[in-house]
């Protein structure tokens, strides 16, 4: 695998065809914990190590695997995962780990991470499986924080409040830009509207360059298909 | 039927890999996170103790009351009793108030030996977030507004929120939460005034052996 198809792989994951964005999956969580920057961000975090993880076991173990026990081997695997990434949490970060609670468990019902194991890993080398799970996981990460960014400054007025609970230190308020919020983006009525906002956005940038490469390309294969 | 079998093999096999995966985490970590948890409940009951003078180990002598007790709360209820050398200063009553706005709240309540609070604070709720969650000590200082008050002052009928005639503020958009925690605290004040003597005699009950 070279450089720069690794690099296809990440951006594949971050943006073309990112888990929450376009894929929908994993909605679950992003939706429950998103309420802050902080807790979006160890989510997401945890996410990753685990979607790489997985992946890479699932790619490693693919030869080995009769097609049709695969769903239930991928569920042992995630599941072992999950629970050791739960066990290094509670051991090295305790405090992150009592404010993301039952989330890190919850990973394992990320839908996202069977579709990857099933999708990408369980017909791709080790090493592209590697790039898809830290891309996708990256992806998945970026979603998170930026939900949980919108919902925290609409909701609270502020922005990275308690990022101690991922790197230690005193519990600090983050900045404060208003007194108190819009109450709604707090609640869970927000994180759909948060989502649906960044859904809009990519599809209008997707959008946007869309056009823009139809300009440059020569008349004659300007002309599109339309169906519908 | 060969392929049935070969497919458990690998089944049973990959469990196993994945059942010696975890039980090593888990015993690198066991240590670890017994440790964290210590530290985590000893380092959350200190602030709830004020500016007490006391021994270290707080934890050791604690008192678990199952219920049925007469202490707020259907679940276990807690009592750490804090002592200066020989001397008991403080108890911490880590009790359940009933009827949140989104179930039970978690309390810690340190009570000095003559029933002064020296400090509440929250150790566990699910209250609304920007509202009900202002009972929490780093979102806002409404669980300050305790310190140093007893059953005497406010008299009894004064513990409760302005709105509802008491001598406590309540939290705009929020009355429902700051009710459940005043009514707990009441409770275990008057609790504490009654049964002091027998909370410091008893035996400290070991449920971790």
């Amino acid at each position: 695998m070279t450089t720069s198809s690794f690099i296809e792989r990440l951006q594949v994951g971050l943006w073309k065809d990112n888990p929450g964005l376009v894929q929908m999956l994993g909605l679950c969580p992003l939706l429950a914990v998103t309420t802050s920057f902080v807790n979006g961000l160890g989510l997401g975090i945890a996410t990753l190590i685990v979607l790489a993880f997985s992946n890479v076991l699932v790619s490693a173990s693919k030869r080995w695997i009769r097609h049709e026990i695969r769903i239930p081997i991928y569920v042992l695997i995630i599941a072992s995962l999950v629970t050791c990434i739960e066990l290094i949490f509670e051991a090295w970060f305790p405090s992150l780990d009592r404010s993301l609670g039952i989330f890190i468990p919850l990973i394992v019902t990320n839908c996202a991470i069977v579709a990857r194991a099933e999708v990408f890993a369980s017909r791709n080398t080790v090493l592209s499986s590697l790039a898809d799970g830290i891309g996708m996981g990256a992806g998945f990460t970026m979603l998170l924080v930026a939900v949980g960014a919108i919902r925290e400054l609409v909701g609270q007025g502020s922005i990275l409040s308690r990022m101690d609970l991922l790197f230690g230190g005193e519990p600090s308020p983050g900045l404060v830009l208003a007194d108190g919020g819009w109450l709604l983006a707090i609640l869970p009525p927000g994180a759909f509207f948060a989502l649906a906002i960044a859904v809009a956005i990519k599809n209008a940038l997707d959008r946007k360059k869309n056009l823009a490469r139809r300009a440059t390309m020569p008349r004659s294969l300007r002309q599109t298909k339309r169906t519908g | 039927m060969n392929e049935v079998i070969k497919s458990g093999m690998t089944l049973a096999l990959i469990g196993a890999i994945c059942a010696a995966m975890v039980a090593t985490t888990h015993v690198l970590t066991r240590d670890r996170i017994a440790a964290n948890e210590q530290a985590w409940l000893e380092k959350s009951l200190e602030p709830a103790l004020g500016d007490v003078v006391f021994d270290g180990g707080v934890s050791d002598a604690t008192l678990v009351m199952h219920p049925p007790h007469e202490l707020p709360g259907a679940d276990d209820a807690l009592i750490y009793r804090v002592y200066a050398g020989a001397q008991p200063v403080a108890a911490l009553f880590a009790v359940t108030a009933r009827d949140g706005f989104a179930g039970s709240i978690r309390i810690l309540l340190g009570v000095e030996y003559d029933g002064t609070v020296t400090g509440l604070r929250i150790l566990q709720h699910r209250e609304t977030p920007g509202l009900g969650d202002r009972i929490e000590s780093s979102r806002s200082d409404w669980v300050f507004q305790f310190d140093a008050r007893s059953l005497g002052d406010p008299d009894v009928d004064g513990w409760t929120i302005k709105r509802d005639g008491g001598q406590f503020d309540q939290i705009s958009g929020a009355s429902v939460t700051p009710r459940a925690v005043i009514t707990a605290v009441r409770e275990t004040l008057v609790y504490f005034e009654a049964h002091r003597d027998d909370i410091f005699s008893a035996p400290a009950t070991r449920d971790d052996e």
